[in-house]
């Protein structure tokens, strides 16, 4: 944590400066980490609480302030206040813009060959599965926090319906998967529904809060349920995914056994790899399709101005409820997949931690922008597990990361959120038709 | 009826811890216009701060209770208030006039540092204290041998909050601080011309606002007798949830919430069910947004083109 006192409008400069505001910055590091980090507690084993004190570590965190006060300050004068935009030259800029016209269909290419190129590594196969899942739980929020710029906290709330629809349906009723992911996306929808209803009216931070609340509301009663969704427990033993009825086992009207050829776990993988390649494919192409109707322009138009919106006539009613159910049913699609890859679900998989990281996804994708999204998804997943070893720093590292984006790039890392539609340049209009003459 | 009394005081006492929270969001949303996510989580660290300063002074030898008392309040106030100014300084500041999400968002990302900060510095176990003040009154005795009780720290509970609130209320309306205050969340540019330092009044918002949470943790943490790390989250939300009831930019609306919330949440569990009280709180606060989305004391909010 870096704290800079000095104010925007007069930035400090010459060394002695740069030494007196990395001297403050410390100070203040002192204060703030003294007694959180200086003294540790801990309940011993009669419940009497014990401390010892860690001064390395207060001295050592401190210092680091310091010495990265000094290092922000020396580039902040070295970058200069205007930001870091015209640093990139033009030959660089339109090499990106090339690469980006051909990095989608290569990253599609590269997608549908990794079980292929990867076969043998089961580990790299379940990561790439579960950074698949994040692409689509990212393209589902994308509707409604990218397209329609409805701020949306509670997204896990319509994963975790999809995914206790299917595994509650599949184990009480022996319902197939292929049944119930229908069923899983229509019923996420309608809870979409049901909570867009009471959100119409509200904005912004609001609708954020009344999102989160809804999230929590429906974790809540998924512990608390216990005769229906075994609290806590989870539901436990959920069927494994069929190849359209030809169970995926060793057994001898297993796929493997047809089309005579040895059995291996790895089919499975395989096979759940291109069901949510093919999920997200599919979330993906109907979001590009809906763009182009009049239904994802309105989402667009929305985002950008509701009051302008509503003075137009469009009905931001029925485009809110639209966009909520969209994005809703694709999380109950990506939440039925996840019951059917663990086999086993419990409410611990459905925090806020996981709306929040969805939402950091879209966001780091740059609110909008498909592609983005999923590099997004791809460097969210591929760093936590990265980090995987320093379990506790990592959700740390993640909302540093979360804040530090914000105050670099607030519009996303890679996309930028140009409306589907616009004037490339602004036409003339003839004196007839417009008093003012130009339009 | 005495189950019913004895309930009535239990919830007043929690509704004060919210109420106090509550005033910080509420504060930082009249002036900035954001929810600042992570306040809950400032409420998390002024209660760990006491409970630090509070072991370092019992292992120091001190006994005489008030001198404790008095001493964590002011040491807590003070990091805690530090704290607030810090994160308005790293994380708010410098997204004042950026699109309308990224300040939330970068709250949110504020608040899994803080909740994450204390996890990996003090531990994911929670800290029990011994109870530190005790004794009460009996108030009333039935016949069937039901006793409503009166302890001393709920009594402390209410009075700091009364104490707190009248400061508070004596700041924001006679002092310059409490006049720049009102005037920044009028105009911040028109009260910039007139002299007013903006930056300056909105730090001295979440100073104010991360002092009164950290008496909020205090109380807590002798209430409960414990503070664990992700205590900040649902103490946030509940929080959040007064001050929209309160409606959102009001003060007396959002002690007014805090008591609100405090006593829905206790007669919940008391007459109903203790698994569906938060359950209970938040959709209190869908259903008042849905019927009264400016609050019970708030003002219609006008829309702008």
């Amino acid at each position: 944590m870096i704290v800079s006192s000095t104010n925007t409008a007069k930035p400090a400069t010459g060394i002695p400066a740069l030494l007196k505001t990395a001297f403050v910055n410390a100070l203040i590091a002192l204060v703030l980490f003294s007694l959180m980090v200086g003294i540790r507690t801990e309940a011993g084993s009669d419940g009497q609480l014990t401390y010892w004190t860690r001064f390395g570590e207060v001295a050592s965190l401190v210092a680091a302030v310091f010495g990265g006060s000094i290092v922000i300050g020396l580039l902040r004068q070295w970058i200069g206040p205007n930001g870091t935009d015209k640093l990139v030259p033009p030959a660089v800029r339109s090499g990106m813009s090339f690469l980006g016209r051909y990095l989608a269909p290569v990253l599609l290419i590269f997608t549908v060959l990794v079980p292929v190129i990867f076969y043998d590594q089961r580990y790299i196969l379940d990561l790439a599965i579960l950074v698949l899942t994040y692409v689509m739980l990212g393209w589902g929020l994308n509707v409604v926090v990218g397209l329609a710029g409805l701020l949306d906290l509670g997204y896990v709330a319509f994963y975790a319906v999809g995914a206790y629809s299917y595994a509650l349906l599949a184990t009480n009723f022996g319902w197939s998967f292929w049944v119930c992911l229908p069923l899983a996306g229509i019923l996420a929808a309608f809870w979409g529904v049901l909570l867009g209803f009471p959100v119409l009216r509200l904005r912004g931070d609001y609708l954020a809060i009344v999102t989160l609340a809804f999230g929590e509301i429906i974790r809540l009663v998924i512990i608390n349920w216990q005769s229906l969704t075994g609290g806590p427990n989870g539901v436990s033993s959920i069927p494994r995914p069929s190849f359209f009825g030809i169970p995926l086992d060793n057994s001898d009207n297993g796929l493997a056994a047809r089309l005579g050829i040895e059995y291996s776990p790895t089919h499975r993988i395989v096979f759940l790899f291109y069901l949510i390649l093919a999920l997200a494919l599919l979330t993906n192409w109907v979001t590009i399709r809906l763009r182009r109707l009049p239904i994802g322009r309105a989402w667009e138009a929305l985002r950008e101005d509701e009051v302008a919106c509503r003075a137009l006539g469009i009905n931001t009613t029925t485009t809110k409820l639209t966009a909520f159910a969209t994005g809703a049913m694709f999380g109950g699609f990506a939440g039925a997949f996840f019951a059917t890859r663990q086999g086993f679900i419990s409410p611990e998989s459905f925090t806020f931690q996981e709306s929040a990281l969805v939402l950091a996804i879209v966001v780091l994708g740059g609110m909008g922008s498909q592609l983005g999204v999923a590099l997004a998804a791809l460097a969210m997943i591929g760093g936590f597990e990265l980090f995987r070893g320093l379990e506790t720093y990592r959700m740390l590292v993640f909302g540093m990361a979360m804040v530090l984006i914000m105050i670099w790039r607030p519009r996303g890392l890679i996309g930028h959120r140009a409306p589907t539609v616009y004037l490339t340049k602004a036409q003339a209009i003839s004196s007839d038709l417009v008093k003012e003459g130009h339009g | 009826m005495d189950y019913f009394a004895q309930q009535l005081i239990n919830g007043l006492v929690l509704g004060s811890i919210y109420g106090l929270i509550a005033i910080g969001y509420t504060m930082v949303y009249g002036i900035v216009g954001m929810i600042n996510f992570a306040h809950g989580d400032v409420f998390m660290i002024g209660g760990f701060i006491a409970l630090i300063t509070f072991l370092i002074l019992v292992s120091l030898g001190l006994t005489a209770i008030p001198v404790i008392l008095l001493v964590v309040l002011l040491v807590s106030m003070a990091i805690t208030a530090l704290y607030g100014w810090t994160i308005e300084r790293i994380a708010y500041r410098p997204l004042r006039h950026s699109f309308r999400l990224a300040p939330m968002l970068s709250a949110i990302g504020m608040s899994f540092v803080l909740t994450n900060y204390s996890q990996v510095a003090q531990g994911a176990r929670v800290k029990p204290i011994p109870p530190f003040i005790t004794g009460g009154y009996t108030l009333h005795e039935s016949t069937d041998g039901f006793v409503i009780q009166l302890s001393n720290i709920q009594i402390m509970v209410v009075v700091t909050t009364i104490v707190l609130l009248a400061l508070f209320t004596w700041l924001v309306s006679r002092t310059r601080l409490g006049r720049d205050m009102r005037a920044c969340e009028q105009d911040q540019t028109m009260a910039a011309l007139l002299g007013v330092n903006v930056d300056r009044t909105i730090s001295m918002t979440f100073v104010i606002g991360a002092a009164l949470a950290a008496v909020a943790g205090l109380m807590y943490l002798l209430y409960y007798g414990l503070v664990d790390f992700f205590m900040g989250f649902v103490a946030g939300i509940k929080a959040f949830t007064a001050a929209v009831l309160g409606g959102i930019g009001s003060l007396p609306g959002a002690m007014l919430g805090g008591l609100a919330i405090g006593l829905i949440e206790t007669f919940w569990s008391a007459y109903f069910s203790v698994e569906y009280k938060d359950v209970a709180a938040f959709s209190i606060l869908i259903v008042v947004l849905i019927f009264m989305p400016t609050g019970l004391l708030g003002r219609p909010e006008v829309e702008k083109v």
